[in-house]
């Protein structure tokens, strides 16, 4: 009984996980609202049962007494509903200021995130490089999100960590962003926006001060040009096989923004906006046949032969 | 000068498949009975290809990460379920319902219009048929029922299924919108003596007020799906950002039309119970005036919801205040229908045959819609569960729940009147309760799946926590809710052959429909008595207590008291 009534628990609590001072507001709203349709539920569902076997036919006999309306219930149950329905909304528009607090006219977002056919490119504009994918916060800071889209409408949703906002092409979109813990989330394209909108996943790290700020000096170093000859073969490559052509790696003549920077991808945790984990044999498959393991994505097959993977495979993993 | 239009009304009965008149007498027919058929048995066959798309679908789902469908076979499928089942399986059935029954109900021989009645059928048939047909132009559309701009640019969706969903929608919207004007009219001039527009079947009510929600909105429809076509084939920019134009622009413009006809989907099933309740429960509606009028308040609120689908695109507080106003507003007049069905059987002689019990799982099904739907309108809360499966499940609880519930309620009413044969009631009482556990097994897991933080509209999802377990589960209950479906069919093709022999009034019903023959004749009625209340069967069958001395009555009471 006490394991059933445990992984009852579990499964309610993972539905309500928050890690974000918004979503908790948005938290207590939904559990308010879940508790007043509980109870028109069961109100309902009773009713009609009373309805179904106590006024059943075999019960009575004849026809029942003509009746059509009765005016003071047909007015109560206009204006009770509308009462609860007042205070919800009042409540509503309490969290609705508080989660979207005005944004001053000359802030400067904290971070510029860029939504695209399917991948997140993330800037941070104060520290001057770009990423992608994965986006490192330090906990406890209230950052503003600045979210754009380069291609189609796409939406920027991590369950704990607060609402959902649009990304429109031609648009600025602004949100807050505050993580009350140190842990990884992971969040999802929420707006269909093509062949790959599954694969178009965001993973959000939380860090303390100091981890964060390691990461960002990282982030901002030129990564050392590779010292083994597979490295520089696949460094060679890179240009030759006009991967600069859409990616770009600081340090290297590669600065186009057509797919997401390269520069430390060895530092991140997954590959292809979270669709498999940074390993160099998945780098290998993804390199091999990216139509294979994200179909419909922009990164053609460039058929590439099992020496050169493997000094591709080399140089990229080697990218710290 | 007084117009006098000319109606054909051929006296011979309604012609067989199977007689010698056969296939010729269907498509030339401009009889409101036979269209009404054709339309329904339409809903019917496209039914069974939404279905399909929804199975194969869920079959992917079953698992994480599973490979039974490339994402762009899934993109297309879930793209044409939707249009399938909104434009080409709960409009055709309840039109179709509506064409059948609203004349009969009002003691009227013809529509308004019998020609342009049939012209709205066959317009609406061949959108149907166009918008399979981009299956043989380079594959179906892939961008959604509700085809964002922009990527249903020609930019970002280059294979014609746009284009042919585009001029699919726009054929049936004219055909929409011409069955609404035919029932307009039919409704305000071809009632039999007596009948005032306050003594109106309710489903008739409904109809009545749903055509001028179908009026309004398609016409949004067609400019916004005109302005997509010109961007697609001209290169304009209505809806491309780079040029000048608005994406966002095409959100108002589809859901100003798309909000409205989640109303017009199921207005009408509205009516449909509200026809079947009084009488299974031997009871005339509680609060006649009050589901009537607050049909009237859902017409005119459901135009000042439509940006309840877009809380997330950050229009602002005050805009999406406004919004959530309106939003919460509207559950209000829906809940006073809720009450009213209830209050009808309070009191009553419960009669629980199979009509009814679809009737009353509309009542519990729709309450679990409109619940979740009030939670969109908490705008925080929507922040959350927008575009999620909540959202997914909430739809299917709305027009499964509503809609397609309230018309198989329907037609195991009047399929006796339809065909002449009772529907048997065992095989239906096995239709309803798998149908009732199926569906609400398949749906009810996606309200978790949603709060889980699993997004609406993927092709497949990663293995996280409970994810694999719920979508398996309700792709179980989906094979179940599909026998429940082949029953339903069976039951057809059985009671056609077999059934009991209705007679004229075999649920003892009290509105004009079922005063003529079943099936009626081409002309309906030789003659109809002079109708002085909302129930004139039961005025002819107890003359000692007839409703037209009660509502009288009423009206004394009233001016006495003045």
């Amino acid at each position: 009984m006490g394991r059933i009534l445990n992984s009852i628990h579990r499964f309610f609590s993972e539905m309500s996980r928050s890690s974000s001072p918004n979503e908790d507001y948005i938290n207590k709203l939904f559990l308010w609202f879940l508790i007043l349709a509980a109870i028109i539920m069961i109100i309902v569902i009773v009713a009609v049962l009373i309805g179904a076997i106590h006024y059943r036919s075999s019960r009575h006999q004849g026809e029942p007494e003509q009746i059509t309306g009765i005016k003071w219930l047909e007015i109560s149950w206009t204006i009770i509903p509308l009462l609860i329905l007042l205070i919800f909304f009042y409540f509503t528009v309490r969290f609705m200021k508080d989660i979207d607090q005005p944004v001053d006219k000359n802030q400067q977002a904290d971070i510029i995130i860029t939504a695209r056919q399917w991948w997140w490119e993330m800037q941070y504009s104060k520290y001057n490089f770009t990423t992608a994918n994965e986006l490192h916060i330090p906990v406890h800071q209230k950052l503003l999100m600045r979210v754009e889209s380069a291609d189609v409408i796409h939406d920027w949703w991590v369950p704990e960590l607060g609402r959902k906002i649009d990304a429109i092409p031609g648009t600025s979109n602004y949100s807050w962003l505050e993580a009350s813990d140190t842990e990884e989330y992971k969040g999802a394209c929420s707006e269909y926006c093509g062949t790959q909108h599954a694969g178009m996943r965001i993973l959000v790290i939380s860090e303390t001060k100091n981890e964060f700020d390691q990461w960002v000096q990282e982030q901002q170093k030129v990564p050392s040009p590779p010292v083994d000859s597979v490295g520089q073969r696949g460094m060679r490559l890179f240009s030759e096989r006009t991967c600069a052509g859409c990616h770009s790696i600081s340090g290297i003549v590669a600065v186009s923004h057509i797919g997401p920077d390269l520069t430390h991808l060895a530092s991140r945790k997954t590959l292809i906006s979270g669709v498999l984990t940074n390993t160099p044999k998945n780098l290998y498959l993804w390199l091999q046949n990216p139509q294979k393991l994200k179909e419909g994505s922009h990164m053609p097959n460039f058929i590439l032969s099992n020496n050169e993977l493997e000094a591709l495979v080399k140089y990229l993993e080697d990218l710290k | 000068m007084k117009l006098n239009i000319h109606i054909p009304e051929p006296t011979k009965p309604i012609p067989d498949i199977r007689t010698g008149e056969g296939l010729l007498q269907w498509l030339s027919t401009v009889d409101h009975k036979l269209i009404g058929i054709m339309y329904l048995c339409t809903a019917l066959l496209f039914f069974v290809l939404g279905f399909g798309e929804a199975l194969m679908m869920r079959i992917q789902l079953m698992r994480p990460l599973n490979n039974f469908l490339s994402p762009e076979a899934y993109n297309q499928l879930f793209t044409t379920h939707g249009t399938n089942m909104i434009f080409l399986v709960l409009t055709p059935m309840l039109l179709g319902f509506a064409t059948y029954s609203l004349p009969l109900m009002i003691g009227a021989n013809e529509m308004a219009f019998p020609r342009l009645n049939a012209f709205s059928y066959w317009i609406f048939l061949l959108g149907g048929l166009i918008l399979y047909a981009s299956f043989f132009a380079g594959g179906m559309p892939n961008v959604g029922w509700f085809s964002y701009a922009p990527l249903s640019e020609r930019f970002f969706s280059s294979t014609k299924g746009v284009d042919y969903w585009v001029i699919s929608l726009l054929l049936m919207g004219i055909g929409s919108v011409g069955a609404a004007l035919n029932f307009v009219v039919t409704t305000l001039t071809m009632r039999t003596k007596g009948i005032l527009m306050n003594q109106l079947p309710l489903f008739v009510w409904m109809v009545f007020v749903n055509s001028f929600l179908i009026l309004a909105a398609f016409p949004v429809l067609n400019a916004a799906l005109f302005m997509i076509l010109i961007d697609r084939q001209f290169d304009a920019h209505f809806f491309v950002s780079a040029t000048g134009g608005s994406p966002v622009m095409w959100q108002h413009l589809f859901w100003g039309f798309g909000h409205p006809e989640v109303y017009i989907l199921a207005l009408p099933a509205f009516g449909m119970v509200s026809e079947v309740i009084p009488v299974f429960s031997r009871k005339p509606i509680f609060g006649y005036e009050f589901i009537a009028a607050s049909s009237v308040a859902i017409m005119l609120l459901s135009f000042g919801v439509w940006a309840h689908h877009m809380f997330a695109v950050g229009l602002g507080t005050t805009f999406n205040a406004f919004f959530a106003a309106s939003s919460m507003l509207i559950a209000v007049p829906t809940g006073i229908k809720i009450f009213n069905w209830i209050a009808t059987m309070w009191g009553g002689s419960v009669q629980l045959k199979t009509a009814m019990l679809f009737a009353l799982a509309l009542v519990v099904n729709f309450t679990i819609g409109g619940l979740s739907g009030v939670g969109f309108s908490l705008v925080p809360v929507d922040w959350r569960l927008t575009d999620t499966y909540f959202v997914v499940a909430h739809i299917h609880y709305v027009l499964i729940g509503g809609s397609l519930t309230g018309g198989f309620a329907a037609a195991y009413y009047w399929f006796p009147k339809i065909t002449g044969r009772m529907l048997s009631e065992k095989i239906g009482k096995w239709h309803f309760w798998l149908y009732f556990i199926g569906f609400n097994c398949t749906f009810f897991v996606f309200h978790f799946l949603g709060l889980l933080g699993m997004p609406r509209r993927v092709y497949t999802y990663p293995d996280l926590p409970y994810l694999g377990t719920l979508n398996l589960f309700s792709t179980i209950s989906a094979c179940v809710f599909g026998i429940s479906f082949i029953l339903f069919f069976w039951n057809i093709f059985y009671s056609l052959r077999h059934g009991k022999i209705a007679g004229n009034n075999p649920w003892n019903a009290w509105t004009l429909e079922w005063l003529t023959s079943s099936p009626p004749q081409q002309k309906n009625f030789e003659k109809v008595p002079l109708v002085r209340s909302r129930r004139p069967l039961w005025d002819m069958l107890h003359p000692e207590d007839p409703d037209w001395k009660r509502e009288n009555k009423n009206k004394i009471k009233k001016t006495g008291n003045e």
